[in-house]
């Protein structure tokens, strides 16, 4: 145990990742620690949710050089369930609607498939539903948003709650929030940021990808990197998320050209 | 072993018993000659003891199907049947034939039936091994046959009925689905062998849902199945057919017909899962599956409403229909339809609105995967007379993978200026998105197929009786293994 718990949650090693033939991440390394909570901030089109998607393992980006390792285990070629089995999760930016399932069942779907590949029994209808209760009970959810389709005729900001939801409930070691922040005004941003914060722990490490500052304000990282074409930039602590709230990326750009 | 042992006997008690719960037909062990011709039509209704009037019809039947040729509108393609390569007549196989135990079975089968929970005593049945009872299905049917009297409820093999109500049986037989209707159902009328009676009184709610997976025997009485069922003024039933575990049958053709008649304010619900098998991967066997059914709403507010879970065959021919006689009488149709691999199903609905204000509801899925082919075909008629008549269709088609095909081919009839026919219809795949998105939360590609799918069906599950919604759920997912990648 106490093995385990000196090892990286997260180490990627000069990562190349191509989509379709580009390359977009071009020798890439981060490094996370068990607990730790870093942000990814970087401009339009600097592989930030290339980064997200390849650690989930979406089909379509090649790895063409470089390593993922995820609790000292390589992640190449592993089938995004069995990642989500050993506890990645990724909060999307777009989260797909799935028309007449009603979000317990997909939950319940999850949360089962998840025990059973860990080796832990299923939970019956009636444990299940006790446990969802005191999930949303915690992060302030409705019963309504349960009974309904999964994100079918949701408004943005139910969405990513929804998505903060589903976290509480599949409790992930690492947990990547992919512009959790975009379509959120201020209210709903707060709101999804406390449900986030509700979700930090010792065990749990968390990848914020950001483009803006503004959602740093409620959940404060102990690291910040900044991405652009393709690599990490600069690594800082959390006042250089407030610098590039200032200067913007344009320093990055010129430095790339 | 105590347990073994007394199982062992209430099997024996029943299967002693069976005649007097009805669900068993006497037939002696004797195979009519291989073809059909007058002799084969005679031959049956000799055996089965039947009335003049009954073989009149039957012969009728059969002249008129030999002036017939074969309905060729649907989109589906087979060689020609060799009708005189088949036998109409044969007595229930006895212990020496078929399989003698589960270890004679395909394994493919067995996990299915495994996947869906059934018991392996049930199991031994739907595969054809030799047992002498379903010992749960028919002690289940015990308890419910003596609730059933109480309330004069009829239900019991079409053959029975000719004996105990041989005037109902007459009256009705044939009222809704013509012996001239079509090649199939003309072919039915000549040599049905049995199917269902069934008779709610006026003013009684049938106090359970009838089912023909009670019947212990009904497994030779699959090809040319005849089913009948009459509800009397203010009078309902829910009737269930069929089974969601694969039924193994050596005979390629079914043509069964159903009939069902309801009456002032009298309400029937006929639920189906129709799980016969497909053939292989690439098409090879399966059953050729060409129904006609069809309700009457003869009487003032009456209502029939199909609901359907067709995922096995390999062809399916099937246009469950209404037709809506009596003033605000109701029709519905509730539709699921997978098809996979080879698969090919034409099936929809007709809704003959012919009575003032009736109305009529359609709701069509269809789930095409692998090489498979399907066609939603569909009909409303709006007569002169339906004044104030309404429809609402709505006919939704999923598609899995870039080899399959879904067509929908509605046909709307109004003659009537007051009557109003909507039609929605919308064609969609399975997104890379959803896909992701579910793998993503630990749901493996053919639980999230199957996941997307059940949801896409969910408005025609809900209206399946609780004890088919559940099972049905799981066959759609067991339908479309092996269509992702």
């Amino acid at each position: 145990m106490s093995k385990k718990k000196a090892k990286k949650m997260l180490e990627i090693k000069n990562l190349h990742v191509s989509v379709d033939g580009t390359e977009i991440l071009k020798g890439l390394d981060l490094s996370v620690n068990p607990g730790e909570m870093h942000a990814i901030m970087g401009p339009n089109g600097s592989g930030k949710s290339t980064l997200s998607h390849v650690i989930a393992g979406r089909d379509g980006y090649e790895i063409t050089g470089g390593r993922i390792i995820f609790q000292g285990e390589d992640l190449t070629g592993m089938a995004p369930e069995v990642r989500a089995a050993k506890g990645i999760f990724l909060a999307f930016q777009y989260p797909v609607e799935i028309p007449g399932v009603a979000n317990t069942t997909f939950l319940k779907e999850a949360l089962n498939a998840i025990r059973r590949f860990k080796g832990e029994g299923e939970l019956d209808a009636m444990q299940f539903v006790k446990m969802m209760r005191a999930k949303t009970k915690e992060l302030g959810i409705s019963d309504d948003m349960l009974k309904r389709a999964v994100n079918v005729g949701f408004s943005g900001g139910e969405k990513k709650r929804n998505e903060v939801l589903q976290m509480a409930v599949l409790n992930p070691t690492l947990a990547i929030l992919d512009e959790t922040d975009s379509g959120l005004d201020i209210d709903a941003l707060k709101i999804v940021a406390e449900g986030v914060n509700k979700l930090r722990s010792p065990q749990r490490s968390m990848l914020i990808i950001t483009h803006y500052q503004r959602l740093l304000d409620y959940i404060v990282p102990d690291k910040v990197h900044v991405l652009a074409h393709g690599k990490i930039q600069r690594t800082g602590g959390k006042e250089l998320a407030l610098e590039l709230e200032e200067k913007g990326y344009a320093e990055f750009d010129e430095a790339a050209a | 072993m105590a347990a073994s042992t007394q199982t062992a006997q209430q099997v024996q008690e029943l299967a002693d018993d069976k005649y007097k719960y009805g669900f068993v037909t006497d037939i002696e062990s004797e195979t009519a000659p291989k073809g059909l011709n007058e002799d084969t039509v005679r031959f049956i209704s000799a055996k089965k003891n039947e009335p003049e009037w009954l073989l009149a019809w039957r012969l009728k039947a059969f002249r008129h199907w030999l002036t017939m040729a074969e309905p060729t509108w649907a989109k589906v393609g087979f060689p020609e049947i060799d009708y005189q390569d088949s036998y109409y007549y044969s007595a229930p196989k006895g212990s020496d034939d078929g399989p003698k135990s589960l270890e004679d079975i395909d394994p493919e089968l067995l996990a299915t039936y495994e996947k869906l929970g059934i018991p392996l005593r049930e199991q031994e049945f739907l595969a054809g091994v030799a047992v002498d009872a379903v010992f749960d299905s028919v002690s289940v049917a015990t308890t419910f046959k003596s609730k059933l009297e109480e309330v004069g409820v009829i239900f019991c093999p079409i053959s029975e009925a000719l004996e105990k109500c041989p005037d109902l049986v007459k009256k009705y037989l044939g009222t809704v689905v013509p012996y001239t209707d079509n090649k199939h159902a003309t072919l039915n009328s000549a040599v049905f062998t049995d199917g269902s009676f069934v008779y709610i009184p006026p003013g009684v709610r049938c106090p359970m849902e009838l089912s023909t997976y009670f019947r212990i025997n009904a497994k030779n009485t699959g090809q040319f199945e005849r089913t009948l069922i009459i509800a009397d003024k203010e009078s309902y039933v829910s009737y269930l057919e069929g089974c969601t575990a694969p039924m193994r049958d050596e005979n390629q053709l079914h043509a069964a017909v159903v009939e069902l008649v309801a009456l002032d304010d009298a309400e029937i619900k006929y639920s189906t899962v129709q799980n016969w098998y497909p053939g292989d991967e690439n098409g090879k066997g399966g059953i050729y599956n060409f129904v006609t059914k069809r309700g009457a709403c003869r009487g003032r507010n009456s209502k029939i409403s199909w609901t359907q879970v067709e995922t096995g065959s390999a062809i399916t021919w099937k246009y469950p229909s209404c037709i809506l006689q009596g003033d605000n009488s109701v029709g519905e149709f509730y539709s699921i339809a997978i098809t996979n691999n080879c698969q090919q199903a034409d099936t929809g609905t007709k809704m003959i609105h012919l009575g003032r204000n009736t109305t009529s509801k359609i709701i069509s899925k269809g789930i095409s995967a692998g090489r498979a082919n399907q066609t939603y075909r569909g009909l409303v008629r709006m007569s002169p007379k339906a004044e104030g008549a309404r429809n609402f269709t709505q006919c939704d088609s999923l598609l899995i993978g870039n080899e399959c095909g879904a067509h929908t081919v509605p046909y709307i009839e109004s003659k009537n200026k007051t009557a109003i026919v909507e039609h929605e219809a919308t064609t969609s795949t399975i997104s890379e998105d959803q896909m992701f998105y579910l793998r993503q939360r630990g749901i493996p590609p053919e639980a999230a197929v199957a996941l997307v799918v059940n949801g896409f069906c969910r408005e025609v599950l809900q209206q399946l009786p609780m004890e088919f919604a559940v099972e049905a759920q799981k066959l759609v997912g067991i339908s479309l293994e092996g269509s992702v990648g």
